[in-house]
């Protein structure tokens, strides 16, 4: 999902950076905030900053015979919702984008809106939808589904800004969903698995702080109180 | 743990699935594994021969090795993280159970 640095035209690159900027402005007062007033949450931050670093480094083998990475930025997102995300994610690609020419400050605004924004918010939406379903089930899906719509969202922007000669854009946009989309798909999977394993484990070890944050209550029927 | 074989048998599938997703990409693809991005920029240059990136990287690492030694100081700073924090969970979890 990284687009290279200088591969946005300019105009696309500033309208992306536009585009995310009020996002991680608004995520930064955000965990700032969290910080402030929850005190309790601050090692959970701490483990929502560090899977998405560790995931978005582990390159891994996809079906398509090429590799990709997961994102990690589903688990934060559900743990403390998708604002939080925005800034921890933009620390990620920033680190990649300074050390390891991976992704770049031009495509930075267009790479945190994909992973750090889409992602995030898609996790948090399908989350909700799901509230019915076992805890598990919703980790799983809306991790499993922000990794895979950061990559849809890559695809879009890549065909937005080069939209292919004869078929425009939907042709365009059709050739690099089957790249992303179909190399990412097993590897949404895998971090949706990842992602319920470290809810599990923080839901044994720190049931109060997660009680703190006001998610994932420990017994359902007070969250289907709070909802009726 | 509650359910601690639950949790391992996720964990061997997670495992089974990136081995499976390898053997099938071995079969269909060149069997080099070349990353999703650098596809993208490829289709980006074949399409487009006349697009000059307008931006270098300020700062490359030179060379494969240099690049996954700082690919893994990213995992292993992610990784060392997660592990003081669920450690440090663990055992407040453990000594608050005492008391309470």
């Amino acid at each position: 999902m990284h687009i290279a640095e200088g591969y946005l035209p300019p105009l696309h690159a500033a309208a992306w950076t536009a585009a995310a900027a009020p996002f991680v402005i608004h995520g930064t007062r955000e965990v700032a905030r969290l910080v402030r007033e929850r005190p309790g949450a601050r090692l959970l931050l701490g483990a929502a900053g560090a899977f998405t670093f560790v995931l978005s480094a582990i390159k891994l083998p996809s079906v398509t015979g090429s590799s990709s990475h997961p994102t990690g930025a589903g688990v934060g997102a559900v743990l403390f919702g998708p604002p939080v995300m925005a800034a921890l994610g933009t620390v990620v690609l920033l680190f990649q984008a300074l050390l390891l020419a991976h992704g770049g400050l031009t495509t930075l605004g267009a790479n945190v809106f994909s992973m750090a924004v889409a992602g995030p918010w898609a996790a948090y939406a399908v989350y909700r939808l799901l509230s019915r379903a076992s805890s598990g089930i919703r980790v799983f899906t809306a991790v499993a589904v922000a990794d895979l719509v950061t990559y849809c969202v890559t695809a879009t922007q890549l065909a937005l800004a080069f939209p292919d000669a004869t078929g425009g854009f939907a042709s365009a946009w059709t050739r690099f969903l089957g790249l992303f989309a179909v190399t990412q798909i097993p590897l949404a999977v895998v971090e949706g698995i990842i992602a319920v394993l470290l809810i599990g484990a923080l839901r044994t070890w720190a049931p109060d702080e997660l009680a703190e944050l006001g998610v994932l209550q420990p017994a359902p029927q007070g969250e289907e109180a709070a909802r009726a | 743990m509650r359910r601690p074989l639950s949790r391992i048998l996720l964990g061997l599938l997670a495992v089974m699935l990136v081995v499976v997703a390898y053997a099938v990409g071995s079969a269909r693809g060149d069997g080099e594994f070349g990353g999703t991005d650098a596809a993208a920029t490829e289709l980006v240059e074949g399409a487009n021969p006349d697009y000059e990136p307008w931006f270098q990287p300020l700062f490359s690492p030179g060379g494969g090795e240099v690049e996954s030694g700082l690919f893994a100081l990213q995992a292993a700073i992610g990784g060392g993280v997660l592990g003081f924090v669920l450690g440090t969970l663990r055992e407040r979890r453990r000594r608050g159970g005492d008391e309470a």
